[in-house]
């Protein structure tokens, strides 16, 4: 979401250079106010997603409804306790998450932190695969785009970037299996390994849940090589929209380093362009790109739901589809919550990033 | 008369075009003309289509041929019809959506940047935390919250809408919140207070309309923006049933058994119509927003010899 839109950031009045020496208190101020955010953000998607849920109503109608006799229903809500007033589960509820206890799914009774290990891992794989695949594409023509600015090079690259952007992972990932899985055969159309890679992993004693770590670690090479060719589809699909918006970041960026004071007087001193672009604009517009690629994860768990579902990719947001059209609310408030926690603290990440680089930051 | 011409040009898009050069226009250009072309067919599906949108027929999965020239789906569907008809879903839900989230948006982010206090810290609180979370899957949330998932054509047009307006709210809001406290200071603002207007004057009469001057630019992206969350809502099975209503994302969805075995054009055409209507809108946002920056808007080149060392003397107005 959000990705095209670069809303007016800001700007933090500088601070009194007199004032610097006392930048360690401040910024030690800064940080703890700035954890201390995490948790209402956490609680507030908590809080609405636990009350949009109980809308349609109790968790145990929901998802066996139709499959049990009315007086069964009734004594299975009443054990769990779905009967009593919604807010006293509200906060029973926090309680228990409080404590580390999600409680069970409905519909296959599995640990909420088990179901969250198993497939947060398997997004986990996917997100890095297609980070990888996106910072290769993203930061080298952003550069070549800055470089070029205005000229046919950059046309090309800005429109591409667009594109990119205007194609749903899903579309983009219909006409990939349709290339080179369907038409010339390279790649497997979906899943993350062949049925004998699922059965050597499953079978590992202390598996880390991603394939191409384990597969290396139990020396099984056929495995790995099935597993890298299940992975190149999704994560080019998914790493080719997150590309776009990388290179859109660091041309914008460049092209304002570029035109800094400083670069035109190492021009005139006879640095090369190449070099110019390289180290002189390249590392000070470093700190807007990995300020916003951070917060690019949001976008990246929103593609990664439809990229899993394209590719029958089983982590999270396959898992979350899925629920959701179970109607297992307890399952799908721990996806959220997990969820919650990984963009908060992704944000709070970011912001310590941009306090230390720049102490304009910490007001 | 001649204000009436200044008043032309002072419009939207108008003035953007003319401000732009070279890459820019033609850019802008493009946006213009395939976001008309996505109007156009959705104002005037009844009459382009050949048949009706959730209309079937006994060929299932047949090629495109003469009767149907995009072929059939599997569950018997005209992929061409379906195609038109998706541009008058897609218009509708994005109207809706986006007409809401401005509606709510301003409203809250004129309240909360004007009075301040504690109103203004919680809803900030709450709209950077909506803000953070991955779009679509608060969208999911809410669409089984509305609709319970199904849905006929215009209660899921409806729900398909206000799970996107939530997620837009925060976006309106943070930009109209920092504009208000910005206009808040400033001297006639301050004067309406000493005249004695009461607060519901400033912020409906001097402040709102200072600070909804950039909104047609968030309008454009949220568009393009609010397509993709419908489309990805369909794919996921959470947006508008295929019987009520024709919807690219869903027709996506069912397209993808179809990849595996070859059949191509059962998604490549809704697809492609989501592709080119989002890439149109963007363009459209896109330069209109570069040509608002003195920053970002392409230079007029000098002459033709030495143009790039003229380059950084010459900035247009």
């Amino acid at each position: 979401m959000t990705a095209l839109v670069d809303l007016p950031a800001a700007e933090p009045a500088a601070q009194d250079p007199i004032r610097k020496k006392k930048a360690g208190g401040s910024l030690g101020k800064y940080l703890l106010i700035r954890f201390a955010l995490i948790f209402p953000t956490i609680l507030i998607l908590v809080t609405m997603v636990f009350f949009l849920m109980r809308l349609t109503g109790d968790p145990i109608t929901a998802a066996l409804g139709g499959r049990l006799a009315p007086d069964q229903l009734a004594q299975r809500i009443h054990a769990a306790g779905y009967d009593r007033p919604i807010f006293i589960q509200y906060f029973e509820y926090l309680g228990q998450i409080a404590t580390g206890n999600f409680g069970r799914t409905i519909s296959d009774n599995l640990l909420i932190s088990d179901m969250l290990a198993t497939y947060g891992t398997a997004t986990l794989e996917l997100a890095v695969n297609s980070l990888v695949v996106a910072l290769a594409i993203g930061i080298p023509f952003g550069m070549l785009s800055a470089s070029k600015r205005d000229r046919y090079q950059d046309a090309i690259l800005r429109v591409l970037a667009i594109a990119f952007y205007a194609t749903p992972v899903f579309f983009a990932g219909l006409l990939l299996k349709l290339v080179f899985s369907i038409w010339l055969g390279w790649f497997p159309v979906a899943g993350r390994g062949g049925t004998s890679t699922e059965i050597a992993m499953a079978s590992l004693a202390a598996p880390t849940g991603i394939y191409w770590l384990d597969s290396l670690r139990s020396g099984n090479m056929d495995a790995f090589w099935d597993v890298a060719q299940h992975s190149v589809l999704p994560a080019v699909a998914l790493g080719l929209l997150t590309a776009g918006i990388f290179l859109r970041l660091v041309r914008t960026n460049i092209i304002g380093t570029l035109s800094k004071d400083y670069v035109e007087a190492g021009r005139s001193r006879g640095v090369s362009e190449y070099r110019l672009l390289t180290k002189h604009a390249f590392k000070p517009a470093l700190i807007p790109i990995i300020t916003v690629m951070g917060l690019q994860i949001a976008l990246l768990l929103g593609g990664a739901v439809l990229t899993e579902t394209t590719f029958e990719w089983k982590g999270l947001g396959f898992q979350l589809a899925h629920y959701l059209t179970a109607r297992d609310f307890v399952a799908v408030q721990g996806i959220v919550a997990l969820l919650a926690v990984i963009v908060a603290f992704t944000n709070f990440i970011v912001d310590v990033i941009a306090a230390l680089i720049d102490p304009r930051v910490r007001y | 008369m001649e204000n009436k011409k200044s008043l032309f040009s002072r419009l939207p898009i108008v003035s953007q075009l003319k401000k732009s050069v070279g890459l820019q226009r033609g850019m802008l250009i493009a946006g213009i003309v395939m976001t008309a072309i996505f109007l156009l067919t959705a104002a005037l599906a009844p009459l382009i289509s050949p048949y009706g949108a959730t209309q079937r027929f006994d060929e299932t999965q047949a090629p495109p041929s003469s009767v149907h020239i995009w072929g059939t789906t599997a569950g018997g569907y005209d992929v061409f019809s379906r195609t038109i008809w998706g541009a008058q879903t897609a218009f509708l839900v994005i109207v809706v959506a986006v007409a809401l989230s401005i509606f709510i948006g301003v409203i809250l982010g004129l309240l909360s940047g004007y009075l301040g206090g504690w109103l203004d810290r919680i809803l900030v609180v709450v709209a950077d935390a909506i803000y953070a979370f991955p779009t679509l899957l608060l969208a999911m949330v809410m669409s089984i919250a509305i609709s319970q998932g199904r849905s006929n054509m215009w209660s899921g047009i409806f729900s398909a809408a206000i799970s996107i307006t939530v997620v837009f709210i925060p976006q309106y809001f943070r930009v109209i919140r920092a504009e208000t406290i910005r206009l808040k200071a400033e001297p006639f603002v301050e004067s309406a207070i000493v005249v004695g207007a009461s607060s519901v004057r400033i912020m409906a009469r001097h402040i709102y309309k200072n600070a909804t001057r950039t909104l047609p630019l968030i309008f454009t992206l949220n568009a393009s923006e609010a397509i993709l969350t419908l489309a990805g809502l369909g794919f996921l099975g959470f947006g508008i049933e295929p019987s009520s209503a024709a919807e690219w994302g869903y027709d996506l969805n069912h397209a993808q058994s179809d990849a595996t075995s070859g059949i191509w054009w059962t998604g490549v055409f809704p697809g492609a119509a989501i592709v080119l209507t989002v890439l149109g809108l963007t363009l459209l946002g896109e330069s209109m927003n570069d040509l608002n920056d003195p920053r970002l808007r392409g230079r007029k080149r000098a002459g033709k010899k030495n143009a790039r060392a003229k380059k950084k003397e010459l900035v247009d107005v």
